[in-house]
């Protein structure tokens, strides 16, 4: 399960490297958006990897074999607010957008 | 058992939170009750900040920690004061204020929402300055980030959202190594509070510690793209000069809280153990090319805005410098300077708004072709309602000259005061006979080039604004714009004034900071509050 977790964080943030370094600036939402997702995985991660654990102190039951909590919290409130940013800056945007004409980021018309 | 002054810490964070929610339901239309409302709130925290610096300077054992939720350390999150923390908060109330006014002669109706975004953004700062817990400071620091984003975008333009668009982007990828390194040094470490990590640090395994260094320079890259540091930096410039001036003035604040976590950061867990001195070299080599691209970038800027974004740089650069040679009086100087720089690129940032408010709107960016063909001055001034300054040539000219003295570190200022104090510590004046290392000669002489190409810069400028341009419109300018500046240099005048017990405070702050074992102590110590009903929460304690 480690490698299947640690292959797909390293498969969305090459991805979302790559595409933050698009000129366009629906590529590098796209590409925040990947990061984002890779992050919130890695978050996990560092919790350690259990399944069908739950994230309780239960008496008799040894703390090991127990789910971290606070990854989970973390994770929570760094969806939210990547949520929050990620609509943020599609407004900026539409704006830019509206404005240049063009979805270049510098504002550029021309392709390429 | 707990005092009412006690709850004095939550509230520079509580005052910007409901004065900003309270704003948002009054419409935009009632501008004179958002206005009264928004400097209220303002002047409040500004007076909580100036109480809370008192009490923190007159007793050594105030008890700075404040548990929120009334949970033990570790396992709640806490807000720490310290002289720091205090100082900080001081600075940003204070500064809160005039920029405040200052917004109010036009800027706060160039958009929805300045108000609330102004209030968040101040919440955001203070909360970062407070806490005592990594994740929490990343959620203030979204905070903060969020309502910046907005304040970058006030007024719009295609500039605007250009240079809001690019800020946005990196502040987004910044925030998500933020995270990175967050989790990395919970993974090895165990714990988020930083009073907790600190006493944990030197003792952490081996193989362990590799992966929590990682993480701690995957932070530290997040807080050097807020401070400005060179090879993260070139947002920076196209960011603070095309923002409205208020923002832009209260956005010298900003960076300054990157440079405040490094501080703070690198004192709390590198200070002994195996790590210690953990990115120090970088902070100085760091320090010192953004110091030279920031002089650089001063020199061979036109705009006036430009040379006051470079000048950001400047002083980034040497309060990272400076606290990457890790000499406790040197850093002691470097507060002063912090506090001085701030203070003078605030009133700096207004005062060009002001100054180029009577120039054609793309002659500053063309100042190259304006110098060789002559001036061409037909702009319409732009109406505002309120009492015009008289004399306003004058009044602009003397300030100008105040702040270029202030940037540049000329005498009789606090600019000369804060740098002497730094300089003088590095060059090793008064200590026995010990010759100055490389590194801190480089600095020294960083430093001085640096004052040198922003006085140069400035006079330039000033020559081409207020002498070459006679025949130009003398700009409208109110008395609400004009006071607000005055009132930040006269505050430098006084930091000049009683510059000895001010730097006597400043060294006591970095006594306080270079000895972590009060700052572990205090902490672990506070135990939460019996609840009501006598069922003690946590008892447990160690």
């Amino acid at each position: 399960m480690e490698l299947v977790l640690a292959i797909a964080i390293g498969i969305m943030t090459s991805c979302g490297v790559w595409l933050i370094l698009r000129p366009r600036t629906y590529q590098v939402i796209i590409g925040l958006s990947l990061l984002s997702y890779a992050v919130n995985l890695f978050i996990f991660g560092v919790g350690g990897l259990k399944s069908d654990e739950p994230p309780l102190l239960v008496d008799g039951v040894a703390i090991e074999t127990l789910t971290d909590p606070v990854p989970q919290a973390l994770v929570l409130t760094a969806i939210v607010i990547g949520f929050a940013t990620t609509a943020l800056f599609l407004v900026v945007l539409l704006a830019s957008r509206g404005l240049t004409g063009s979805d270049h980021v510098d504002g550029r018309s021309d392709r390429r | 058992m707990i005092e009412l002054s006690h709850h004095l810490i939550v509230l520079p964070i509580l005052i910007p939170l409901i004065t900003g929610a309270v704003l948002l339901f009054i419409a935009d239309r009632q501008r004179v009750l958002k206005a009264l409302v928004s400097l209220t709130g303002t002047v409040a925290l500004a007076a909580v900040a100036l109480l809370l610096i008192g009490i923190v300077a007159s007793e050594n054992s105030f008890d700075g920690v404040y548990l929120l939720g009334n949970w033990a350390s570790p396992f709640g999150i806490v807000l720490v004061i310290d002289k720091l923390s205090a100082l900080m908060v001081a600075l940003t109330a204070i500064m809160a204020v005039p920029v405040l006014a200052f917004s109010l002669a036009r800027w706060h109706s160039a958009g929805a929402h300045f108000h609330s975004l102004y209030q968040f953004l101040l919440m955001g700062l203070n909360g970062a300055f407070l806490t005592g817990d990594l994740f929490n400071l990343f959620v203030f620091f979204e905070v903060m980030l969020a309502a910046s984003y907005g304040l970058l975008l006030h007024g719009s333009g295609p500039l605007r959202v250009k240079a809001g668009m690019h800020y946005i982007a990196v502040n987004l990828a910044a925030a998500l190594l933020f995270l990175i390194g967050v989790s990395l040094i919970y993974g090895t470490a165990g714990t988020l509070n930083m009073a907790d990590l600190a006493a944990r640090i030197p003792t952490i395994e081996p193989d362990r510690r590799m992966l929590m260094e990682a993480g701690a320079a995957v932070l530290g890259v997040a807080f050097l793209t807020k401070a400005g540091m060179w090879p993260l930096c070139f947002w920076l410039p196209s960011a603070y000069s095309v923002a409205a001036a208020p923002v832009a003035a209260i956005f010298t604040l900003m960076s300054k809280v990157g440079i405040y976590i490094i501080l703070r950061l690198t004192t709390l867990l590198f200070s002994e153990g195996p790590s210690a001195g953990f990115g120090s070299d970088v902070l100085l080599y760091g320090g010192m090319a953004t110091l030279a691209f920031g002089t650089i970038g001063v020199l061979a800027s036109q705009a006036l805005g430009r040379i006051g974004a470079y000048s950001v740089l400047v002083s980034s650069g040497t309060l990272l410098a400076v606290i990457g040679l890790d000499d406790s009086a040197a850093i002691s100087g470097g507060l002063l300077y912090l506090l001085s720089s701030s203070l003078t690129l605030g009133a700096f940032f207004m005062l060009v708004e002001l100054v180029e408010r009577g120039q054609d709107a793309g002659a500053s960016v063309l100042a190259v072709t304006m110098e060789a063909y002559g001036d061409a001055d037909d702009e319409i001034p732009e109406e505002g309602e309120g009492v015009t300054m008289p004399g306003t040539l004058a009044v602009l000219g003397i300030c100008f000259a105040a702040c270029a003295i202030l940037l540049s570190g000329l005498p009789p200022l606090s600019g000369f005061v804060a740098k002497f104090a730094m300089l003088s510590a590095l060059i090793g004046t008064g200590s026995i006979g010990v010759p100055p290392t490389a590194p801190a000669l480089a600095v020294v002489t960083l430093v001085i080039l640096g004052g040198l190409a922003t006085l140069i810069a400035l006079t330039r400028a000033g020559i081409r604004t207020f002498w070459s341009s006679i025949e130009g419109t003398v700009p409208r300018v109110l008395v609400i714009e004009i006071v607000p500046v005055m009132l930040i240099l006269a505050l430098t005048a006084a930091l000049t004034v009683k510059a000895g017990p001010a730097l006597a405070f400043m060294e006591a702050t970095i006594r306080g900071v270079t000895g972590p074992q009060a700052y572990i102590g205090a902490v672990e110590k506070t135990v939460p509050l019996p609840s009501w009903r006598d069922l003690q929460p946590s008892a447990k304690g160690d």
